[in-house]
């Protein structure tokens, strides 16, 4: 009896992460889609505790409680804190714990069949041993995309002939999860395995550059789906099943997507990560003179101009500015100057995120232009303000073969009549190139912080009419 | 060759199973809008949270007198439930911004 609910259980939490899965594929029903996904995994979590059979000390359900219990509480509160500039890493973070919960389970599956004597079936073998690195590999790479985000690693880091090194290691890993399986192995090999695939988890991470993390969140996200697949294969548990193989399949596809709106192969995110080659940094290098300018010029520029495009970009959330843009916006529309912004499909850390950090500063929905469609309108532009973006709006992705952007999609910005640009020195963007657009004749600087640059701005605004 | 068949033929419901869920995978996503991706990553990583099933299971299972396997099985627990509850809270934080306004 208990076991028919179970599943049934099982069932509704199947056909919850599908519809919800659905659901967040639209702006309209996304948040009710999450929602009916968490309930979902509720009855899913509540089924397997209260209907189970069999004995069980009391202390065992004390210490789960408890853990529960800890998690939500640590869990809510990081989650409801957090800037939302910072959602990136966060989300590695929470990836990386679903793959060590992975990992842990097989090896205490591990252990047990190795105590319990008897032997474990090829299948359930498999199971394990996969869960155990793709799980490790999830958690380890999850950790090191998060110290990148964070900004505690900005230098992708790169031993010589990594590429090599990284794809024997990965094969060394694949051969010894096979011995493992067809041998059985033992506890001390077991570990062995685990130190292997934790350690090739962060050599894998470590020489891509903090640009493309997102698209190596998205991969890692689909690897600890497929590890919790193997779990709920090892255990014939349904729901584990469709939960990690549709977060596996549709991680799997979200990252080739966000490939596409970067023009760049998969193989290229991992093996040829950014600025790879010394020799196309250097020939990179931009010479000319910049021309700068105050606050008034700009302030007199945006007034008696027709229409505006905003380019935000990552330094603009960094700043926390999307607020005082917003101002700046309604306070031109309130002069008779169009305002529109310029969405990078990367704007941001990751797809969509500037929409996310622009919405949360109550910026229209529709004013918010896609690539494709703003970029014909540049040369219908006055003036184009660019805050914090760099790399969406370098002209070397189309002119300079040499160039490590070569062939990213871009906001042709070189278009406008007049270029200002944000910036709070002349440092290289984040992917470490120099920008040609800073020496443009059309190009003014605007040195400053962001945030308080713009609000001086629109103090400076103000003043005129 | 005999050990692969009976592979399949002991698991072969499982991988009907897989092989059609990878496509409603695929399908689900499908023409999904640029400005929807981080969401959607973020509510694919809460759902799979769903190991923390794995790692009840586990503790339900677990000899009593095995302290080892009870530290890992509750950090596991731990670590799931972070997973869950983090990646479902930050999705509806992202979704929250989407919502109409005035």
């Amino acid at each position: 009896m208990k076991q028919h609910l179970l599943e049934i259980c099982y069932l509704i939490g199947s056909v919850t992460f599908i519809f919800g899965l659905k659901m967040m594929g639209n702006a309209k029903t996304a948040r009710n889609g999450n929602l009916i996904g968490a309930v979902g995994m509720t009855i899913a979590i509540l089924g397997t505790i209260f209907l189970h059979t069999g004995e069980v000390a009391p202390m065992i359900y004390a210490m789960i409680f408890g853990a529960i219990a800890v998690g939500t509480i640590i869990g809510w509160m990081t989650a409801k804190k957090v800037q939302m500039t910072a959602m990136p890493q966060l989300v590695s973070i929470f990836n990386g714990m679903g793959g060590a919960c992975a990992a842990l389970i097989s090896l205490i599956e591990f252990t047990h069949h190795m105590h319990s004597g008897e032997p474990a079936t090829t299948g359930t073998l498999i199971a394990i041993i996969a869960g155990l690195v793709i799980g490790s590999v999830s958690f380890s790479g999850s950790m090191i995309a998060f110290l990148k985000l964070n900004g505690n690693m900005n230098k992708p880091v790169r031993l010589p002939a990594y590429n090599m090194i990284n794809n024997v290691f990965m094969l060394f890993v694949l051969l010894f999860g096979a011995y493992m399986v067809y041998s059985g192995g033992s506890l001390m090999l077991a570990y062995a395995l685990f130190a292997s695939a934790l350690l090739y988890g962060i050599l894998f991470t470590l020489p891509i550059g903090g640009a493309d993390m997102p698209v190596v969140i998205s991969l890692l996200n689909s690897f600890t789906g497929l590890a919790a697949a193997f779990g709920g294969f090892l255990y014939g548990n349904k729901v584990m099943l469709t939960g990690g193989i549709l977060v596996g399949s549709a991680g799997t596809l979200l990252t080739l997507i966000m490939c596409k709106a970067m023009n760049r192969p998969l193989s290229n995110v991992i093996f040829g990560a950014f600025g790879a080659g010394s020799a196309a940094a250097e020939g990179n290098e931009v010479k000319g003179t910049t021309k700068e300018a105050s606050v008034s010029d700009v302030a007199v520029l945006m007034n008696y101009s027709k229409s505006v495009v905003i380019v935000p970009g990552y330094g603009l959330a960094v700043a926390q500015a999307q607020h005082v843009i917003h101002e700046l916006e309604m306070l031109l529309e309130s002069r008779g100057v169009s305002v529109k912004y310029a969405i990078h499909p990367v704007a941001g850390r990751m797809p969509g995120h500037m929409n996310v950090l622009l919405a949360e500063a109550n910026v229209s929905y529709d004013k918010l232009v896609e690539m494709d469609d703003i970029n014909p309108e540049f040369s219908n532009t006055d003036v184009v303000l660019i805050v914090g973006a760099n790399d969406v709006v370098n002209p070397a992705a189309k002119t300079n073969p040499a160039s490590p952007i070569y062939g990213m999609p871009i906001l042709e910005a070189e278009n406008a009549k007049n270029i200002i640009i944000n910036k709070r020195s002349m440092s290289a963007g984040y992917a470490g190139i120099d920008n040609e657009l800073f020496y443009n004749p059309k190009t003014s600087m605007f040195f400053g912080d962001a945030k308080k640059a713009l609000t001086e701005l629109v103090a400076e605004l103000k003043t005129m009419d | 060759m005999e050990q692969v068949l009976t592979f399949f033929n002991d698991n072969r419901e499982m991988i009907y199973f897989i092989i059609l869920s990878v496509f409603v995978g695929v399908e689900v996503i499908g023409g999904v809008p640029t400005v929807l991706h981080t969401p959607l990553m973020s509510g694919a990583n809460a759902i799979h949270g769903v190991v923390i099933v794995g790692a009840i299971y586990v503790m339900l299972n677990v000899n009593p007198t095995d302290t080892v396997a009870l530290i890992l099985g509750c950090l596991a627990v731990l670590l799931g439930t972070l997973n869950v509850v983090g990646g479902f809270v930050v999705t509806d934080r992202m979704l929250e911004m989407f919502k109409k306004k005035k």
